[in-house]
């Protein structure tokens, strides 16, 4: 899956947008907590939250991340939108809740962030 | 993998200091990116170090974080002079934490912290002592040349 589907399927807006909305995204996870973020294991992960200062930003970055997804439209402030384009990390927003918005990635053959999770019924 | 040069640096972490947060965690990856070691032993390196990092800033006053990158391995060291840790082993177990309702507004206090220590280390030893302080070594061993 692309970015831009991940915006499509959303009905997500771009706060911070990628050199290529077409970077591939392969697996994605939904995390409230820090901790739940940096055991984030597979390559190309997206990540869904609620969570919306600079510290997630940062352990995105840590990890390296593909991209951020604010969802139930929370609205970050601008230095988490500054820190995210210095770390060329996009990040969208989407008015969804987070159970529909993982629903929807889910249903669209997105996969789990972590490895064993949905390895028996993985429909890439 | 033999490292040409070892490679020595501290840097100092404020306590509650959210701001700037993560900052010696980050400039630590650099660092070992820039040596060339496996992604992955700098994820697990980076792990470690932003845990051990968020630590000081959350539950002392102040401290430092120490990298060394010798031939064979990549130790991290977290010093602080903060309240230590009162029962280690608690502290090691899975969501035991006595952060504030504040920390975890802002995403921290799972008590996931050290367990994570725990699992990216190849070595992880803690000393501490209430009202003087915690010391975490982080040891991460580099894979041979033959390896
Ligand atoms: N440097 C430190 N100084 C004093 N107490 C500490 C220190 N590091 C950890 N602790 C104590 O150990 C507990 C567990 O630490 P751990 O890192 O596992 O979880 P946490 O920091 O509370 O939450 P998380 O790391 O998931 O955000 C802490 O809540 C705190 O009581
Ligand atoms: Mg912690």
């Amino acid at each position: 899956m692309e970015l831009a589907d991940v915006v499509r399927l959303l009905e997500a807006e771009v706060l911070v947008s990628a050199t290529d909305m077409s970077v591939k995204i392969t697996a994605a996870g939904a995390a409230d907590l820090i901790s739940d973020v940096l055991a984030f294991v597979r390559e190309r992960t997206l990540l869904l939250t609620g969570l919306t200062n600079v510290q997630v930003v940062t352990a995105a970055d840590l990890v390296e991340l593909t991209g951020i997804v604010f969802v139930r439209g929370k609205k970050p402030g601008r230095d988490v939108l500054e820190m995210a384009k210095s770390r060329g990390l996009p990040v969208l927003r989407t008015h969804l809740h987070m159970y529909e918005a993982c629903g929807i990635l889910y249903q669209a053959g997105l996969r789990s962030s972590q490895v064993g999770q949905d390895d028996n019924n993985d429909h890439r | 993998m033999i490292i040409a040069n070892s490679y020595d640096v501290t840097l100092s972490v404020a306590g509650h200091d959210f701001v700037t947060a993560g900052e010696a965690a980050s400039q630590i990856k650099r660092t070992l990116e820039t040596l060339n070691l496996p992604p992955k032993l700098v994820r697990r390196a980076s792990i470690c170090a932003y845990e051990a990092e968020m630590n000081i800033i959350i539950h002392a006053c102040r401290g430092q974080m120490g990298l060394r990158v010798t031939e064979d391995k990549v130790a991290i060291v977290a010093h602080d002079e903060g309240p230590g840790i009162a029962n280690l082993d608690r502290a090691m177990e899975e969501g035991y934490s006595t952060a504030s309702e504040e920390i975890r507004e802002m995403g921290f206090g799972a008590g996931m912290g050290l367990p994570n220590m725990k699992k990216c280390a190849d070595k992880l030893s803690i000393k501490t002592k209430v009202n003087e302080g915690t010391r975490v070594e982080i040891i991460i061993y580099l894979p041979t040349s033959e390896g």
